[in-house]
């Protein structure tokens, strides 16, 4: 298949613009993840941990929120950044900053959920022994995300999936732009749609081996941590 | 000077416990004091886990009061309890006893060594680096006495803590309870194995119900029963 050779071919040559494309997404898909991590984390972990007055909603909400169309995430926050829209004095829209807000808001809600299952079912287990050793409220939920944290490993793994994988969201608020704010699904989706099928092929490729290599090492990690921690 | 902080003596003055309008323990008046093992025998589900949860101050009464040093509010910072299945926590049993002396306030540069030392003192010399969750059940109960005795406590509450355990790992178990209890530490454990309580107890309450049928010198109670119910648990009988 001359297509495949020639994605091969580009892929081998390490070519530029290529490697541009591949090392946006990276940025952009693990900058969503770290701070999709650190607001889902905890909150996923502080709603395990409380009771209050419309909890059961909450749950049920960000649930829903798993589900989130990246379409909509890329218009509110499209809407959000806008030159009209109440943060358009940041100059942020049609920028890689622009696309990582994007992410972050369309998988923090993905860790969030994962996180509060992980933080609630080990809970259940550590109540008892935490109430009995007098562990203040702070002191347990660092306890219970130290020790789920193989667990919540695969909640950020979820979100990176996601946030790699996703084409809508980025291209609303990323516009595409080449050599600026261009990913490789929006490249894939483009390329595709203007019969450039090596270049869309050999980023399909990369995408591929990309979220595979991530969840090989983050499995590796995990039954690692697991065989010493137990 | 100041006299210490003690939580002993434990009153429980007209006690009761509900959940779900299922009454778990019913109207139970108990006074734990210094001295030699307390142990409270009865059948499954007569209310002993309620009891030491009550007197650890888990959960409180439903009606009635208790009060530890003639406290009622009192944190558990003296009292500690080994449940009759204790989580591990997924670090090494050296990190899970750390953890407890942490807890318990215990400066950084100290954890280690006094780690170690609760360590032998259970008789886990050598598995300090083995993860928690992947020690032998009798190892594991061994592992919470250690957690439980990072606080230093001056009352130590152990549910059913040979339950499911085979012979050796039972002596173990028990061995370490001796130890603890002549060291001054009070000790109030729950079983349903009446060999362990002839073996351990200096004072036995029998529960069944969810109320205390009978209690008092475990020789007394053993070589003569005052109730129906304490003759037919001595002689084997089930109580349903």
């Amino acid at each position: 298949m001359p297509g495949d050779v020639s994605a091969l071919q580009l892929l081998l040559s390490g070519d530029p613009a290529l490697l541009a494309i591949v090392r946006l997404s990276l940025i952009v898909s693990l900058s969503a993840v770290v701070f999709g991590g650190l607001i889902g984390v905890p909150f996923g972990a502080a709603v395990a941990l409380t009771r209050f007055p419309g909890r059961e909603a909450v749950i049920v909400i960000l649930n829903a929120l798993m589900g989130l169309p990246p379409v909509v995430v890329g218009l509110a926050v499209y809407l959000l950044l806008s030159r009209s829209g109440p943060l358009g004095s940041w100059g942020l829209l049609f920028t890689p900053q622009a696309m990582i807000v994007a992410q972050t808001v369309l998988i923090a809600p993905i860790i969030a959920a994962l996180a509060r299952q992980t933080v609630e079912d080990l809970w259940s287990e550590y109540r008892d022994e935490l109430a009995a050793m007098d562990v203040g409220p702070l002191g347990r939920i660092a306890t219970l995300i130290w020790d789920g944290r193989f667990s919540l490993v695969t909640a950020l793994l979820a979100g990176f999936g996601r946030a790699a994988a996703e084409v809508g969201a980025v291209l609303i608020v990323g516009g595409n732009i080449d050599g600026f704010t261009r990913t490789m699904t929006t490249a894939i989706a483009l390329e595709t749609s203007k019969g450039d099928l090596p270049l869309a092929i050999g980023l399909g490729l990369v995408l591929i081996a990309i979220v595979v290599v991530v969840n090989a090492a983050a499995w590796g990690l995990r039954r690692a941590g697991e065989r010493l921690a137990g | 000077m100041r006299a210490p902080v003690t939580d002993l003596p434990i009153v429980l003055e007209d006690v009761s416990f509900s959940a779900g309008g299922v009454t778990i323990l019913d109207r139970i008046s108990l006074v734990l004091v210094a001295g030699s093992p307390t142990v409270l025998i009865g059948p499954n589900g007569a209310g002993k886990t309620t009891l030491l949860r009550l007197v650890m101050g888990l959960i409180a009464p439903t009606r009635g009061r208790v009060t530890w040093g003639g406290r009622e509010q009192a944190s558990p910072t003296h009292r500690a309890i080994v449940f009759q299945r204790p989580a591990m926590l997924r670090r090494s049993a050296a990190g899970n006893i750390r953890y407890a002396l942490a807890a318990a306030g215990v400066p950084r540069a100290r954890r280690a060594a006094h780690a170690l030392a609760l360590g032998a003192l259970v008789g886990l010399t050598g598995l300090e680096r083995r993860p928690a969750r992947k020690l032998s059940g009798g190892e594991q109960q061994r592992l919470a006495l250690a957690r439980a005795l990072a606080k230093e406590p001056q009352l130590l509450l152990l549910d059913e803590p040979t339950a499911s355990l085979d012979p050796a790992a039972t002596k173990a178990i028990e061995d370490v309870i001796r130890k603890v209890a002549a060291s001054g530490i009070k000790v109030v454990m729950s079983t349903h194995d009446l060999g362990e309580a002839k073996r351990l107890a200096g004072e036995i309450v029998l529960v069944h119900r969810g109320r205390v049928i009978e209690s008092g010198a475990a020789e007394t109670f053993f070589a003569a029963p005052k109730t129906i119910e304490a003759r037919r648990f001595i002689a084997g009988e089930l109580l349903v």
